[in-house]
């Protein structure tokens, strides 16, 4: 657990309070202490005028970009603007899951440079962030779904990744809650990528931040940005509820609402914006020790370290930026979930809740420059952004200290739509609603 | 859960219809040119406030509706035949 954030309770206790490194003796200190040692982990900063780079938006990428800019670029004249408090956005309404199995060899090594960087996040930020690398199991029910996922796995493979084929009865040892004969979509086999798992997100919000407000980052919270300023294709800062800004250069990280933020620069994305809804169950013994995903249907399913089954299927399926979602996709998830799992029947879920996406035209995400100099954009995070938090942040750090795409992240360039470059993950087309 | 007001078969569930995305695109002529087309196939101006949208009926009448919906509130305003 973080400390909760305490009022000074010494009047000459500077503002930019380092939180100190965390550690088990000190642990143990503050517990024969009383617990009264812990500071803030991250100062609540107030905007100042100018700012070498102005990154919109505290979620994950946000906060992850502001990190390795001042970590390995050694760039800290950076303001993180969040509209709201750090933490209610996306960044803790996804569901936790962190993987690399993707079929595009350009999104493996993206994926796969992340999941590197999570399995080091806990050192690099000295904080608890829960990461458990449990492993996802994508089942298959036809073999059809059979060859696609080796052709899968094969290409995870060349590049290094890590994908193993289990049979039936493995499945069935691995998750002995899975129905393999259902009568409508029996379980033939999964593949298991064994370092896929969860990470506690709030976690994830917190150790970023910790870790960009002690390398010098401002942290502006409650600091809504109302337009955004240009002088003719250059930006030149943002206007907020707090003030104008100055920057050299604007980084959006709004994915949800990038195309509301775009707009204010006078830009057009190829992006649509839709809802993704999760749920949790009451908490249980340990059931799941895996992360489950079902074929036949958009749904999967972990369990958290509280017992709470924590699980989600697939977008709502129209434009929305209402951040709750409709009951047809409720009934559409749980009964996927019953289908494969029969025994959730008699399970009762507590919560209920949508987070609004950047559903973007080909499916992947963008980290690119814009038309307007200065304008960075990292959204279009579809389904996938959770799991990219490190690389996403890691490869846009890297896009405004030198001005060029990271070689991992060059493929998700804004102008790959008009150029015929386009990355789709699931060969679907342009339409936002079906990837 | 939307309520639609099919033009021909009255009020009703979102799950009689399939989304078939913005309406407030038109096809470029054929010599419009890359930039055209491009923001005809890509380019979004996905609002967050009423929005202009095709729904296929496809557990009903079967015909495309064009339909303007609120994009926070879900509120359906103006529904019309495609025709």
């Amino acid at each position: 657990m973080p400390p909760r954030p305490r009022p000074s309770t010494s009047a000459n206790q500077p503002e930019r309070s380092s939180s100190g490194r965390y550690s088990l003796g000190r642990l143990l200190r503050e517990g024969l202490n009383g617990q009264r040692g812990w500071s803030r982990a991250w100062a609540k900063a107030a905007p100042r005028p100018r700012y070498r780079a102005v990154i919109v938006g505290g979620g994950g990428h946000g906060l992850a970009t502001a990190f390795y800019l001042a970590t390995r670029h050694g760039i800290s004249d950076v303001a993180v603007l969040e509209r709201g408090p750090i933490g209610l956005g996306n960044v803790g309404r996804n569901t936790t899951i962190i993987r690399s199995n993707y079929f595009q060899p350009a999104n493996v090594r993206f994926y796969e440079f992340s999941l590197k960087l999570w399995e080091s996040l806990e050192r690099t930020l000295n904080f608890n962030a829960m990461v458990s690398q449990r492993g996802t199991l994508n089942l298959f029910h036809s073999e059809a779904q059979r060859d696609l996922f080796t052709r899968r796995a094969n290409l995870m493979r060349l590049e290094g990744v890590d994908a193993e084929a289990l049979s039936r009865e493995q499945v069935k040892a691995l998750v002995p809650l899975v129905d393999l004969d259902n009568g409508r979509y029996p379980v033939l086999g999964g593949f298991l990528q064994p370092r896929g798992g969860t990470v506690r997100h709030d976690a994830v919000a917190w150790g970023f931040a910790r870790g960009a407000s002690e390398a010098g980052v401002d942290i502006v919270e409650h600091c809504a940005v109302t337009g955004i300023r240009r002088d003719g294709a250059r930006v030149t800062g943002v206007e907020t509820s707090r003030g104008f800004i100055a920057a050299d250069t604007v980084c959006l990280a709004v994915a949800g609402h990038s195309s509301e933020l775009a707009r204010m620069a006078g830009l057009t994305l190829p992006i649509e914006t839709h809802v993704l809804q999760a749920f949790v169950t009451e908490g249980l013994k340990p059931l799941v020790d895996v992360v489950l995903t079902y074929g036949a249907g958009h749904f999967y399913i972990s369990q958290s370290d509280k017992g709470g089954l924590v699980f989600g299927g697939a977008i709502d399926g129209y434009n929305t930026y209402g951040q709750r979602g409709t009951l047809p996709m409720v009934e559409e998830v749980t009964a996927a979930a019953v289908t494969l799992l029969p025994a959730l029947a008699r399970v009762r879920v507590l919560r209920q809740w949508g987070g609004v996406m950047d559903m973007s035209m080909d499916g992947s995400p963008i980290i690119s420059q814009t038309p307007l100099a200065g304008l960075i954009l990292n959204g279009g995070w579809c389904y996938g952004g959770f799991k990219a938090i490190p690389a996403g942040g890691f490869t846009t750090a890297h896009l405004i200290a030198h001005g060029q795409p990271h070689p991992l992240a060059a493929h998700l360039d804004l102008s790959r739509f008009a150029a015929g470059r386009t990355v789709d993950e699931r060969g679907v087309g342009p339409f936002p609603w079906l990837h | 859960m939307l309520r639609i007001p099919c033009p021909w078969c009255g009020v009703r569930d979102e799950v009689e219809f399939r989304y078939r995305g913005d309406a407030g695109k038109s096809r470029p002529a054929a010599a419009a040119g890359l930039a055209e087309f491009n923001a005809y196939v890509y380019a979004r101006d996905n609002p967050l406030g009423w929005h202009l949208e095709w729904w296929l009926h496809v557990g009903g009448c079967r015909r495309l509706i064009r339909l303007e919906r609120h994009t926070l509130s879900h509120e359906i305003r103006r529904v019309e035949s495609a025709d």
